[in-house]
């Protein structure tokens, strides 16, 4: 049994061997070191590794990481839900009115994105300060008279962001999920009498589904853990929990609990995941 | 055109500045005058992207960017090449969990990432440095190199192989001789997104390095002083235009790539 391994494993392993093995020291133990850290203490500089459930207590019980964990999630819901609503219609009027320039458009929606993140990020406490270019903006038209000050340092500042940051992320899932579908089902659906409005909403929507679940996944899950734009345009009230796992592990000096605080993330964001493909694998199997 | 299309083309039309504004501030106010990053503009100057040239610290992260982007795009590439290599050609027990294990950074926060990755070096008393990100960003270029190099060894005829063999080369020196060539363009495509991706990156690298900062890193303290702030805008514009032109190289490899079965034909 042991020495009857077929050719052609042997060959594939020879091959997949060193970057599954460099995928296992630098990934999979990684992992499963922040684990067992995870269950331990740290006093200052001496590890405690006594197994507890201590780190865990606190990071679902003290209200200052329930609320972290909360505006986490509820601004990469927000997040998620805003820029899927606004790419889908890009990625519609892509796909069906595009013509010969689809590919063309699809350039330009990507070209902004090609400036580094943390720049992008940047620049969106730039544009929406007190003294910044939009208000400068419209104090300069007249259109305001004193500068709005809601859209800077809270959780609105990091939701526009953060919609602008992942749009493509959105736009290019939904519409790959568009362009297949096949077009003779939009002309059985009119010809049998269904107007543009059920026609998008009983056979275009659903049909587009998975690029639609695809998209929020790929939104959903790294904004959770964002800490760049938070920390530059969230002040103290747009904060997020990969800002306190930052926090935990240099200044507090408590590694354990930066590490249970990301494994509570990682499973809270796994969970949710985990359910919103079941709630919609209704759809997701159908085709 | 019917009025619901033409209220969508308003839409894509909108949307679209949205999504350039940003980006389009960059190159304004990098050629701005004043130092205050507002508007009205007052005047032409390059004064900023002269100031480039005097930033020795600048010089320095640049540096250390280039040498961990370098090398963690060669190591990641020559990762992606044997596992998408065993991937394409070969059809085995355990392949499938595997490969999606390697891909598995493509979908976990970087914040995870860089926590356990620093936990581990920390445990094990190693020392935090450049060679520590190259590491980390290689483990991120890994999964874009296999999706790239997918695509390229997808295309190749195997036909081609068992005539090689056929003439007399043996394992080796097919894949030198004969596959090496053909999946070339792949290879550059993945080469310059691996560097692309290493250059922008912050998270990882503001975990893992020790005194050396990237680029990223060196921006991201720049941010404190607001009297520097064009020259910062500056540098963004140098950035993006070179981000520019290495992804427009690695589309065309990818295209060649992806045609290179006729070219040989």
């Amino acid at each position: 049994m042991i020495l009857n391994i077929k050719p052609e494993t042997k060959k594939g392993w020879r091959l997949l061997s060193t970057p599954f093995i460099f995928s296992i020291l630098l990934l999979a133990a990684p992992l499963t070191m922040m684990l067992l850290l995870s269950f331990w203490t740290q006093d200052y500089l001496i590890l405690d590794r006594t197994f507890t459930l201590n780190n865990y207590i606190e990071a679902f019980t003290q209200p200052v990481y329930q609320l972290l964990f909360s505006r986490s999630l509820a601004i990469s819901l927000t997040v998620t839900f805003f820029t899927v609503l606004l790419a889908y219609p890009m990625a519609y009027f892509i796909s069906f009115h595009g013509g010969e320039r689809k590919a063309l458009w699809l350039f330009l929606i990507t070209i902004p994105f090609w400036t580094s993140y943390l720049l992008r990020m940047f620049l969106w406490k730039v544009i929406l300060g007190y003294n910044g270019v939009l208000n400068s903006f419209l104090l300069w038209l007249e259109m305001i008279t004193e500068p709005l000050t809601f859209i800077l340092y809270n959780a609105n500042a990091v939701v526009i962001a953060l919609t602008h940051g992942w749009a493509p992320f959105a736009i290019l899932p939904i519409f790959v999920s568009l362009e297949k579908i096949d077009r003779s089902l939009l002309e059985a659906s009119r010809d049998l009498g269904d107007g543009p409005f059920h026609q998008f909403f009983r056979v275009v929507l659903p049909l587009s589904a998975p690029g639609v679940v695809g998209a929020a996944l790929i939104i959903f899950i790294p904004t959770v853990g964002d800490y760049i734009t938070p920390k530059l345009v969230g002040g103290t009230d747009g904060l997020m929990i990969a800002n306190m796992i930052q926090v935990q592990f240099s200044k507090a000096n408590n590694a354990p609990l930066a590490a249970a605080l990301s494994v509570s993330s990682l499973m809270i964001v796994a969970f949710i995941s985990i359910v919103f493909v079941l709630v919609n694998r209704k759809h997701l199997r159908r085709y | 055109m019917s009025r619901s299309t033409k209220y969508l083309k308003i839409f894509a039309y909108t949307y679209l500045i949205f999504l350039y504004a940003p980006a389009l501030l960059l190159p304004l106010f990098s050629f701005n005058a004043s130092q205050i990053i507002a508007f009205p503009l007052s005047g032409f100057t390059t004064n900023w992207f002269e100031n480039l040239l005097y930033q020795e610290t600048l010089h320095e992260a640049l540096k250390n960017s280039l040498i961990v982007a370098v090398s963690s795009s060669i190591l990641g590439t020559i990762l992606g090449v044997l596992a998408s290599r065993a991937a394409t050609r070969y059809d085995f027990t355990g392949k499938q969990i595997s490969l999606t294990f390697i891909l598995a950074p493509l979908v976990l926060p970087e914040i995870i990432v860089g926590v356990a990755l620093l936990i581990v070096l920390i445990q094990l008393g190693l020392p935090l440095n450049l060679w520590s990100v190259v590491l980390g960003h290689t483990l991120l270029i890994l999964p874009f190199s296999i999706l790239i190099m997918n695509s390229a060894f997808s295309n190749l005829d195997i036909s081609l192989e068992e005539a090689s063999m056929d003439l007399g080369e043996n394992q080796f020196g097919t894949f030198y001789r004969v596959i090496l060539p053909l999946v070339f363009p792949g290879i550059m495509a993945s080469l310059l997104i691996g560097f692309t991706l290493s250059l922008d990156e912050f998270i990882i690298a503001f975990f893992l390095t020790g005194t050396e900062t990237t680029l990223p890193v060196y921006i991201w303290a720049q941010f404190r002083f607001p009297k520097k702030l064009p020259t910062t805008m500056a540098l963004g514009t140098v950035l993006l235009i070179v981000s520019l032109i290495l992804l427009s190289l690695s589309e065309y490899f990818r295209r060649r790539a992806a045609n290179s079965q006729n070219s040989v034909l």
